[in-house]
């Protein structure tokens, strides 16, 4: 694992975040929460550093940030795009929507475009049944989505950029 | 001000109550008085949700449109603008209620907050294009009670949400809030907290329904100096949201209940472990905890007893595994979340091998109440075995989405159509789904039994943490088996084989036989994975995750059938069924849709009617969406 692509401050950061938590290794969820909040994503190196401040093996880190979906090792779009598969939205046909926005952009879920403006992931359950199907960019909900609809959303973002 | 006994709390409780009293239940008015300043009304409430779901349709805006409405109109002083949790009628959201008149504002928008505060607030005229018209009728209806979709719920643990500031913990004091604690403090022994318990006949919410008193009674024979009371608060069903609304709108109903308990087993931390999923949900509950600090209702010496109690905030990190206690408790110590073998129960060994109870958020939610009321008025609900109420997440094809509160033995027709309104645009029934990934799919024929526990169990289902998904004829009910399995495959931990392997291996059939190429050995091969899973899968997770499929193979047979023999899906949703064909006597020949076909499968001449070539046809439909005279069928 390379250590030259995280700057010096990142490193120091991910410090104090862990001293914050007394480097308990048994807060290593709430660490990776807040080091994934402050540097957008968890790469390995990242990870590596984060066990040497517990003093805890890397391949614990890891495992944890693998298995959890909240946790990310690739760094995400400027604007992430959620689609929700949960029940609700999925019976309200959420599935075509996700369709329909793979197909805009040309990435698959969990990618992000070349550009770097859209990444796609699917979730479960905004709570916004009522709205079904949704999908949330920027954390903003979009509520009945109709795929037809989807291509203009996309675009008010990046006319808005 | 810190309380330090129970007339300090009684005190809070009379300071709030006038600001309260316009929400009493008991002296609304209902009908046609309205209120509003000309008319002489001195103090006048809008109540707002603030719930997710509304929003997510911008009602903090109209929270801010109000307020400077009110401001500009210069009656500001006379009218409050009041952020509660859900009202729960998320299909008709965002919601506004005036009171003290009870108005029930729908789908309101920011824009029409001017109008409310013109018309209504100061003229006191209601907002008629904004009440909610029963469909039934066609009249309008002012306030929730004699909405169909409120009538038959009784809402205990939903009390407070939609009706107090649940960032206002004197609110809650003013709804008797801590008088239970106060209550087991200082006149209950441990024992006789843990009887009361018992007698109410509370199961647990999360959907084992285990007696809850029981379970406490367990922790508390443990002997340990340190113990620990977990809410469980990690909502992973995909498509319920009753647990994140308590806590969006009631938040010290949770960490009340959570007291409670300590006294009982003898626990001095709490640990609340929530999804992060829920950025609301965690911002109430860290104010709420930070308010019961400042009153003194948590941290040591509570309502000046020696009892010390704290809460900390545990966030999930997006694993519906951790749903089961044992993943919680791993995932709570830093570790991937995955379960372990009972016994040793949590009650035993639990978090950091202390002993451990934990609960869920709706079994929280129903332990104040039951202190209040007593026991035997909880137990005096409900039915037979399942006492009190339970709170469901009504949602998919039904016309009243939102979260309902009805007492067990309620029937699921009732919930359907009473409370749910029927299904949408008309369509026929086909399925209601309870108990997410691990509930099964009910038909018509069980649309009479009782909600309880061991009812939906004798169905082939379960009463689950409360998602209702309601679905129609255009839902295929493989596609719907194969989505839970989908959800199943991706979310399990991976740590014991059946579950690793058979659900993956089952997905897979169910894969065939969507695109077009089961048979029926293939059935009987599902089944009986799905049975040996059902046997030998660790955890409780995988032992119910073959439900959905065992449940649509016994109540939707003759559609997988139909899969396998005839080739055929009758909700026309396996698109590897399907064909798209022009119907001749329909089409004109405008070659719109050869023009827009993408692989070039339709031919004809101009002004001739048109034929598809089925061996090229990629099934994507852009032909019927763009022919303008319906001339194109889908078989």
């Amino acid at each position: 694992m390379e250590n030259n692509k995280i700057s010096c401050a990142a490193v120091a950061k991910i410090k104090e975040i862990c001293e914050k938590h007394n480097n308990d290794a048994g807060e290593l969820i709430n660490i990776l929460h807040e080091t994934q909040n402050t540097l957008g994503y968890l790469p390995q190196e990242v990870q590596v550093i984060v066990a040497k401040n517990l003093g805890i093996p890397a391949t614990r880190v890891n495992g944890v940030v693998s298995f959890y979906a909240f946790f990310t090792e690739k760094p995400k779009g400027k604007h992430p795009i959620s689609i929700c598969l949960g029940t609700a939205c999925y019976v309200r046909g959420s599935e075509k929507v996700l369709d329909e926005v793979k197909k805009v952009l040309g990435i698959e879920v969990g990618e992000t475009t070349p550009d770097g403006v859209f990444s796609l992931d699917c979730l479960r359950c905004v709570g916004a049944c009522g709205l079904a199907p949704v999908m949330t960019i920027d954390g903003k909900v979009f509520g009945n989505v109709d795929p037809k609809k989807v291509k203009g959303i996309l675009e008010s973002f990046v006319t808005a950029d | 001000m810190k309380v330090v006994s129970l007339q300090d709390l009684k005190k809070i409780k009379e300071e709030t109550e006038s600001r309260m009293k316009l929400r009493n239940e008991g002296s609304l008015e209902t009908g046609s008085e309205t209120c509003g300043i000309e008319k002489g009304t001195e103090h006048i409430q809008i109540l707002t949700c603030g719930g997710t779901g509304c929003k997510a349709s911008d009602s903090a805006a109209i929270v801010d449109r109000m307020q400077e409405c009110l401001e500009q109109f210069g009656v500001a002083d006379k009218v409050e603008v009041i952020t509660t949790g859900c009202f729960g009628f998320c299909e008709k959201g965002p919601i506004v209620k005036i009171m003290p008149d009870n108005t029930f504002y729908t789908k309101v928008k920011p824009e029409d907050a001017v109008e409310i505060v013109k018309e209504h607030v100061i003229g006191g005229r209601r907002v008629q294009r904004l009440l909610y018209v029963d469909p039934e009728t066609n009249q309008p209806v002012s306030d929730s009670a004699h909405m169909n979709f409120y009538r038959k719920q009784v809402r205990i643990a939903l009390r407070n949400c939609g009706l107090i500031d649940p960032e206002n913990i004197n609110e809650y004091v003013a709804r008797d809030g801590y008088s239970a604690l106060a209550d087991c403090l200082l006149s209950k022994t441990p024992a006789e907290v843990i009887d009361v318990v018992k007698r109410s006949g509370l199961r647990g919410r999360g959907g084992a329904g285990f007696p809850t008193g029981n379970k406490w009674e367990f922790a508390s024979k443990s002997q340990s100096d340190i113990k620990y009371v977990v809410c469980n608060a990690d909502e992973g069903d995909p498509g319920a949201f009753m647990d994140r609304s308590i806590m969006e709108g009631d938040p010290n109903s949770i960490i009340e209940a959570m007291a409670i308990c300590g006294y009982a087993i003898g626990a001095k931390y709490g640990l609340i472990y929530v999804r992060a999923e829920y950025p609301l949900a965690i911002h109430r509950l860290q104010t709420a905890i930070s308010q019961a600090h400042e009153l003194g209702l948590l941290g040591d010496n509570i309502l000046g007893t020696d009892f010390c109690f704290d809460i900390t905030i545990r966030y999930g990190a997006g694993a519906f595994v951790c749903g089961e206690e044992t993943a919680l408790i791993h995932s709570m110590e830093g570790k991937r979340g995955e379960p372990t073998l009972k016994p040793p129960f949590p009650a035993v060994e639990g978090y950091k091998k202390y002993p451990t109870n934990v609960n869920n958020v709706e079994t929280w939610a129903n332990i104040p109440v039951i202190f209040q009321k007593g026991a035997e008025w909880f137990a005096s609900i409900g039915t037979e075995k399942s006492k009190g109420t339970k709170v469901f997440a009504l949602a998919g094809k039904i016309n009243n989405v939102g979260l309902i509160e009805v007492p067990m033995g309620t029937t699921l027709r009732e919930v359907i159509y009473e409370i749910g309104g029927g299904i949408k645009d008309g369509k026929q029934f086909k399925a209601v789904q309870t108990g997410g990934p691990s509930g099964g799919c009910l038909t018509e024929k069980h649309l009479d039994i009782p909600i309880d526990y061991e009812s939906l169990a004798a169905a082939g289902s379960m009463m689950g943490s409360g998602g209702m998904i309601v679905m129609d004829e255009d839902n295929c009910m493989v596609q719907v088996a194969r989505f839970y399995l989908g959800f199943i495959v991706e979310e399990s931990c991976g740590k014991c084989s059946p579950c690793r392997i058979g659900n993956k291996r089952m997905l897979e059939i169910l894969d065939k036989i969507v695109a077009g190429k089961g048979t029926v050995e293939d059935l009987a091969k599902l089944e009986e994975l799905a049975l040996v899973i059902k046997d030998t899968a660790l955890c409780g997770l995988g032992q119910t995750s073959p439900n959905p499929v065992l449940s649509t193979l016994s109540n939707f047979r003759d559609e997988y059938m139909e899969h396998v023999v005839e080739k055929k899906c009758r909700a026309k949703q396996c698109t590897s069924m399907l064909s798209y064909e022009i119907i001749p006597d329909k089409c004109v020949g405008c070659h719109l849709c050869a023009n827009n076909c993408p692989v070039d499968a339709i031919s004809g001449e101009l002004r001739k009617p048109h034929s598809i070539d089925q061996t090229k046809c990629i099934k994507c439909g852009t032909c019927m969406g763009n022919c303008r005279l319906h001339a194109i069928s889908l078989k």
